[in-house]
């Protein structure tokens, strides 16, 4: 597969970031990740085993929608959304867990563990794991456990063991540290499906991997629908960054394509906010070097937002290094224009977005002022709403 | 480092085992830390480690992230741990070094933290997320404070990886004794009395000293056997935890019981009376 730019290094750097500071334990572990997925990255019997995995199950590939009604409202550019909340179990999450499971197997791994915010990785975890029978373990904080309610009986239902964790922030974060403890304790059968581009090298790289494929298909959805395949901007929320990486990695070749992050403001720049790359200085958190929210002690500071699955004090070692290069502009939007993105999608489209989703679309008017007429911005619709109807609903 | 590399080569020379002992700063308050170590001290640490609290300590069991927890809440900075240690080096000739994660010394500026911890009087450290892959910048540095940094193998390290580890580390290499977290039991003996055999074929170049799960005299004395010495944690961290909630005990008890434990590790309960010297 053709790689947009050289790296991570051999060591798993993206210039200053990322990397594998993890304990001594765990480093026979990602030694053996890291070969196995260069060889199945290379072997084209994979490659087919994880396309038609895509294709007759999670359902790709998903549809590029214009927004007409969107378009007119917002009186500028023409907008396009990228629908991964069309994917099995409503966000693009499924697209690297699909990947991850067919590595497990590969490896002859039979333990599945993982960790989960908003419980959308949890359920696509949970999720591939029935559909290969394998023994699955999720690891939920326990504010995320009562909030996300709905995707904790989700993936009880798919038969996973959903373990709540009470230690520090009882978020994403701690449930990142109780994944991390389980590996290290089971570390010779446990294969630790990490779900977004974040952790020891490779994981950034491979999730971000297997995430490509919806830039490289909106290229070519693009191509047929508007004559050229390289739209002027491309937008994506950024948690992790995952859908962001995803989308933005077909495009970081073409100098003219605008690459916008919109990261979580919470409540506001200035109060709790989950805004890393924005507020954030460099740090080492959970086997990389990134960005990260913490305070002049070196201690990792709680994020915040509406969206459980922006809640993270971190952020995957390519933004960073795309941050820093300027490649990409990192914005934010508040808890309160999340809300409005929602209002506005649906009410203009009929698609009603997951709250991470909706960061993008409340940056939108905004965010492309200025725009003329023939522009097109491509909107990554990264997952669907219907988890986040119990937030919503207290702001309607 | 050199006070660690002699006092090391000192049990060595004696035929005795070294014993190294954790204790978490600003455990179980701030107050408390330095008290705490000077009984460690009474009761025959050959060493301490004094760990550096931090929001997310991955490779810690329950008994240190609660203490870590407890430290943080108490408000406890790096500047404090500064603060203790160079009290404690004031005051006693032995060793002690600094144990925690990357990201607060990072922080702090790597060469900055190796200068202060170089006026403490501090003989290195040892960091539980930085493998050989990442270490340099560290190492660069403490190198040039004289400071030493304690690399870490684990049972399923490679043959390979461990003489690597054995030619990077300064003052000793640190066994972890099982594939789990501090604080973890040590399973099946004979597992961890195979794999210290293994790395005592492949360290010949520093001391090896063997760590986590390490509770009494008898587990120490077992897994020593391979070693030159032995670290106990989270038993520790316990044992100061269960006295420090019996509020109604004064704390002159306290820390007569630290020494008397402390004692019992080395010796066994028939030296438990014997006086560091």
């Amino acid at each position: 597969m053709e790689k947009t730019h050289p790296l991570p290094d051999e060591r798993g750097h993206f210039g200053l970031y990322g990397g594998v500071f993890v304990p001594e334990t765990l480093i026979p572990a990602v030694e053996e990740l890291r070969k196995a997925y260069e060889a199945a990255r290379k072997n084209p019997a994979f490659r087919q085993e994880l396309d038609t995995m895509l294709t007759d199950y999670a359902g790709r590939p998903t549809p590029l929608t214009f927004c007409k009604r969107l378009t007119t409202t917002l009186g500028g550019p023409k907008i396009y959304l990228k629908r991964e909340d069309l994917c099995h179990t409503g966000a693009h999450k499924i697209n690297n867990t699909i990947g991850q499971i067919l590595l497990a197997r590969r490896m002859g791994k039979t333990r599945i563990i993982a960790e989960t915010g908003a419980g959308q990785h949890g359920v696509a975890t949970a999720t591939v794991c029935a559909r290969f029978g394998l023994h699955c373990i999720v690891y939920m904080g326990e504010e995320d456990v009562e909030r996300q309610h709905l995707n904790v009986l989700r993936m009880r239902l798919l038969g996973a063991d959903v373990r709540p964790v009470s230690s520090g922030s009882r978020t994403l974060k701690d449930a990142t540290n109780e994944a991390i403890r389980d590996w290290v304790t089971n570390v010779r059968d446990t294969f630790y499906i990490i779900g977004s581009v974040v952790g020891p090298h490779p994981y950034p790289m491979m999730v971000r991997d297997f995430h490509r494929v919806i830039g490289d298909e909106t290229r070519r959805q693009l191509r047929e629908m508007e004559g050229r395949s390289a739209p002027d901007a491309v937008v994506a929320c950024v948690g992790g960054g995952s859908n962001a990486i995803g989308l933005f990695y077909a495009f970081l070749k073409d100098p003219n394509v605008q690459l916008y992050g919109v990261e979580a403001a919470g409540e506001g720049l200035n109060g709790r906010h989950a805004a890393t790359l924005t507020q954030g200085s460099p740090g080492i958190l959970h086997g990389a070097m990134s960005y990260l929210l913490q305070d002049e002690d070196g201690q990792v500071q709680l994020a915040h937002s509406i969206s459980a699955g922006l809640d993270y004090p971190g952020v995957g070692p390519e933004h960073a290094w795309l941050r820093d290069t300027g490649r990409v502009h990192y914005a934010s939007a508040t808890d309160a224009e999340a809300i409005e993105g929602v209002k506005l999608l649906s009410k203009t489209e009929g698609i009603i977005p997951a709250l991470e989703t909706a960061h993008a679309i409340g940056w939108l008017p905004e965010g492309i002022r200025g725009m003329a007429h023939n522009e097109v911005v491509v909107v990554n619709c990264s997952g669907r709403g219907d988890k986040d109807m119990g937030t919503i609903a207290k702001h309607l | 480092m050199q006070r660690l590399q002699e006092k090391l080569a000192a049990c060595i020379q004696r035929g005795d085992k070294a014993m190294g002992l954790f204790m978490t700063s600003g455990f179980p308050d701030p107050e408390s830390t330095l008290p705490v170590l000077r009984e460690m001290d009474r009761g025959g640490a050959d060493f301490i480690e004094l760990g550096m609290p931090f929001s997310d300590p991955l490779a810690e069991g329950l008994p240190i992230q609660r203490s870590s927890e407890r430290a943080l809440q108490a408000g406890v900075r790096m500047k404090d741990t500064f603060r203790t240690a160079a009290a404690f080096c004031a005051e006693s000739n032995t060793p002690l070094l600094l144990m925690g994660y990357a990201n607060p010394i990072h922080q702090y500026g790597i060469a900055a933290f190796c200068r202060d911890a170089r006026n403490a009087g501090i003989e290195g450290f040892i960091l539980a997320d930085v493998p050989l892959e990442e270490h340099l910048p560290f190492a660069g540095e403490a190198a040039a404070s004289g400071l030493g940094l304690v690399h870490l193998i684990a049972p399923n390290t490679p043959d390979e990886r461990i003489r690597e580890i054995d030619r990077a580390t300064t003052a000793f290499v640190y066994a972890v004794s099982i594939t789990g977290l501090t604080g973890s039991g040590l399973g099946a003996i004979e597992h961890v009395e195979t794999y210290l055999k293994r790395a005592r074929s492949m360290v010949r170049t520093h001391p090896l000293l063997a760590g986590f799960g390490i509770r009494t005299h008898e587990d120490a004395v077992r897994l020593s056997r391979h070693t030159d010495g032995f670290i106990v944690g989270s038993a520790l961290i316990e044992k100061v935890e269960t006295l420090w909630n019996h509020e109604s005990k004064p704390p002159k008890t306290h820390y007569e019981e630290i020494r008397r434990f402390v004692r019992a590790l080395k010796n066994g309960d028939k030296g438990a009376e014997e006086e560091n010297p």
